[in-house]
């Protein structure tokens, strides 16, 4: 595996997170996975529908993919740490996409309780990702209180707005000691490419490519995406400059 | 019968313990990916069939579904 992501000790061959809701089927979902090279994938808890169960796609991803859970639609510490112990127990797993939503109209994190639940949360055990402001501050205390990398959003969930504010993106790159996966709102393959060539360890990406026109061939732009930006932030960008530079050679023109 | 709060409903129940809940409410207690609570707190599968049931109990039965 050539340029492995690490978190928490484990080496991820892919850098494109993909959620999993929202798809016009399953069957294209799972393609959709398939072409993304996503090796983890999200999933939510949710309650059973009484009087019935049946294996669900979602299910079956297990043995493919490395399921994360989310705590999606938490607005408390107890209902995110509940849930979060919930998933460990229904999925065998201690990493957790942890979410703590201050508002439902914008899906903005609430700081305080996000601080909270991560720090009792990777005392029980867990390797925690939370879904965060994009405020190198608040990504810096997720990281003191042992998160294992942290989630900024690139613009409000769902919105497809891209990456709102680069250069605090590139900040909390630059600064942060753990990964930093961009979560919410990129919006087509360039967003995740910038995303990455600002320094972004991973990208997170689901409505994207779920509400896509065509959800397979934007699984794999999205791909290419993450890959040809951390391509370009190795090899690192020229300096901009405000007037030209010719690139063909100046001596030898025709007529001098 | 022992009244108790299942996935958010209040419900009259006649059955002594959680496994025999999740049975006659149609849930493979066997099936994966099951994970169940009991007044905020999870109660192992292995536990299931000798965690009785009290009222007042509030219990909470999930699996994964898709999720961003």
């Amino acid at each position: 595996m050539t340029d492995p992501l690490l978190i928490a000790g484990s080496a991820l061959s892919s850098r494109l997170f993909v959620g999993t809701a929202g798809y016009p089927n399953q069957q294209v979902l799972l393609d959709c996975l398939e072409a993304s090279g996503a090796e983890i994938v999200t999933v939510s808890i949710r309650r059973i529908s009484l009087g019935g169960y049946a294996e669900s796609l979602v299910d079956l991803l297990g043995g493919r993919y490395r399921l994360l859970p989310n705590t999606a639609g938490c607005a408390t510490v107890r209902d995110a740490v509940l849930t979060a112990e919930l998933a460990r127990e229904a999925l065998d797993t201690n990493w957790v996409k942890l979410e703590l939503i201050g508002d439902r109209e914008t899906l903005y994190p609430d700081v305080e309780q996000l601080v909270q639940a991560a720090e009792q949360l990777v005392r029980s055990g867990f390797t925690v990702l939370p879904y965060c402001n994009e405020d190198p501050v608040t990504c810096r205390k997720l990281a003191d209180v042992g998160c294992a990398a942290v989630m900024p959003l690139g613009s409000l969930i769902g919105s497809g707005m891209g990456i709102a504010n680069p250069a605090a993106i590139e900040l909390i790159c630059s600064r942060s000691r753990v990964p930093v996966v961009l979560d919410a709102g990129i919006g087509t393959a360039s967003d995740a490419a910038l995303a990455m060539e600002l320094g972004c360890d991973a990208v997170l990406a689901n409505t994207a490519i779920a509400k896509s026109h065509d959800p397979l061939r934007m699984a794999a732009a999205m791909r290419a995406g993450v890959e040809g930006g951390r391509l370009a932030r190795l090899a690192g960008r020229i300096p901009k400059r405000r007037f030209a530079e010719p690139s063909s050679p100046q001596l030898g023109l025709v007529g001098s | 019968m022992t009244r108790i709060r299942i996935n958010g409903v209040e419900e009259e129940v006649a059955v002594a313990t959680l496994a025999d809940l999740l049975v006659t409410r149609g849930v493979d207690p066997t099936a994966r990916f099951l994970a169940v609570a009991v007044n905020g707190a999870v109660v192992r599968r292995s536990d299931w069939p000798a965690r009785p049931l009290f009222p007042g109990d509030d219990v909470e039965i999930v699996r994964p579904f898709s999720g961003g």
